[in-house]
Formats: C-alpha cells, sequence, structure tokens
C-alpha cells in the first residue's frame, strides 16, 4: 500500500465521518461544523485525483462561503440551545430502510457495470490551465450563463432579505 | 469485490465514497425538519456528484471535462445555498419558524 493509499483510506473516512455527523448530529451547529469535516475530506479527496485547482476552489467556496453563510443563518434563527426544536428529525425508520434500499440498489449496479479501463496516465497539462482552456474554449457558453445565474443569484438574495418598506 | 482491493484505489473506491455521502445526505434531506438542515443534506449530495465527475475524468479519459464540470457543481451549489437560506431567512421573519412541519400555510 502506497503512501497515496493511505492519504485515499484517511481522506474517505473523514468525508463519511464528516458527512454521518450532519445526517446524525442531534444539534444544528454540531450539523454544520461535520459538514465543514466532509467538504475538506472531499477536497483532499480532490487533490488525490490530481484536480488541484477543484480541491482549491472547493475549499475557497465551500468552506469559505457556504459554510460561513450557513453558520450565520443557523445563528440567526432561534431555539439554537433547543435540541428537539433546532434538529429534530422524523421518519427515521421509513427514511433508513429508504436509503438502505438505494445504497444497496447502486452498490448492485457499481459491481454489474462494465467500466472503462483506467488509463493510469495523467495529463500532463496542469489542471488549472487544463480547467481554464476548456472554460473558455468548449465551454465558454454554459460560463457565460453561469454569470448570469450568479447576478441572478445577487439580486435574488438582495430582494429576499431586504426590509419590507411600507409601498 | 467490485474491483475494490486495499492495495490499490481505484475508480471503484471513490464511486463507493461518494455513494455513501449520496445516501446520508438524502438520508439527512428526508428526516430533518429544521429547513437549514436539510440544504446541508443537499450539499452533501451535490459533494458526491462532484466526486464522481472528477473521479471519472481522472480514471477514464483525458482531457478536464469532468473537473469543468465538477467546478460548475460547486458554483451552483454556492447559488442555490444562497438564495436557499435567504428564502429560509425570510420565512423565519414572517413565520417565527423554520420547521418544515410548522410552515404549512400552502398546505390544502
Amino acid at each position: 500500500m502506497t503512501a497515496a493509499d493511505v492519504m485515499f483510506f484517511v481522506l474517505a473516512a473523514l468525508a463519511i465521518v464528516g458527512a454521518a455527523g450532519v445526517a446524525f448530529s442531534r444539534h444544528i451547529l454540531y450539523s454544520a461544523l461535520s459538514l465543514m469535516v466532509a467538504l475538506f475530506g472531499v477536497a483532499g479527496l480532490f487533490i488525490t485525483l490530481s484536480a488541484d485547482f477543484v480541491a482549491g476552489v472547493q475549499v475557497l467556496i465551500y468552506v469559505g462561503g457556504v459554510l460561513v453563510i450557513t453558520l450565520f443563518a443557523v445563528m440567526l434563527t432561534q431555539g439554537i440551545q433547543n435540541v428537539a426544536v433546532s434538529n429534530r428529525a422524523v421518519g427515521s425508520t421509513a427514511a433508513g430502510l429508504l436509503t438502505t434500499g438505494l445504497f444497496v440498489l447502486l452498490l448492485r449496479a457499481m459491481a454489474k457495470a462494465q467500466w472503462v479501463r483506467p488509463s493510469g496516465e495523467v495529463s500532463a497539462q496542469t489542471s488549472t490551465a487544463g480547467i481554464g482552456n476548456a472554460l473558455l474554449g468548449q465551454y465558454v457558453l454554459p460560463f457565460e450563463v453561469a454569470s448570469l445565474v450568479l447576478l441572478a443569484v445577487l439580486v435574488g438574495a438582495v430582494v429576499l432579505t431586504r426590509k419590507e418598506t411600507a409601498e | 469485490m467490485l474491483g475494490m482491493s486495499m492495495t490499490t484505489v481505484g475508480l471503484a473506491h471513490y464511486l463507493f465514497v461518494s455513494l455513501v455521502l449520496l445516501c446520508l445526505g438524502l438520508f439527512c434531506v428526508l428526516t430533518r425538519r429544521n429547513a437549514i438542515g436539510v440544504l446541508m443534506g443537499i450539499e452533501l449530495i451535490l459533494n458526491s456528484a462532484g466526486i464522481n465527475f472528477v473521479a471519472a475524468s481522472r480514471f477514464g479519459s483525458s482531457g478536464f471535462d469532468g473537473q469543468v464540470f465538477a467546478v460548475f457543481i460547486i458554483m451552483l451549489a454556492a447559488a442555490e445555498s444562497a438564495i436557499g437560506l435567504a428564502v429560509v431567512l425570510g420565512i423565519y421573519r414572517r413565520m417565527r419558524a423554520i420547521d418544515t412541519s410548522r410552515l404549512t400555510t400552502l398546505q390544502g
């Protein structure tokens, strides 16, 4: 087992433990902090896949942005101290059965699928340059649409959260 | 099993991690009655999709298509959570609750 394999298992365990914390934690604040652990684990997995740019984006946007506004939303809404109110979970049995069923189904599909043999060779181009060329070449239209989506999000978030004034 | 071995980490390992994240995220979305908890579950599901794309890009073809898709997924997840949390805060201001089982104003 090489060092890279050991890194993979450590990071995979980190991601799974964090995700389990999000799903099962009794306290919404602990759920948010577990989400941070899971997101860092996934960023590490991206690095083991030699996708360092995606890993950097994951840390900057998810951990630096999404998680911070999630924590803000947790703290701005009341009842954090009250576990029953703050993070109540209902229907665990039915949801557990459904989720386990989906897990088994997808695991069987994974086992049966004919995967292409891994080529094993990593592209010599660094991933940042490759992604940049792809974004402004083949994917320039989705890239521009994404900027419009972000503009709409910006305006929408401001409209949704501003104080309502008497017309 | 599944072409997984402890010695060489391959595509199946990454798909398995992604599958576990998907199932935990789905469980979170289904059981949580806190709207913010539901949004966290959605983040987990989007992350599992991202792992799939990057792993397929690494082990399948050469090129950066999978990584570009992962970047788009992260961008959309950020947009989703910004709008989702704005909606949650708006609901909280109006109804003083974010418990989804109490938000029944639109129930017929």
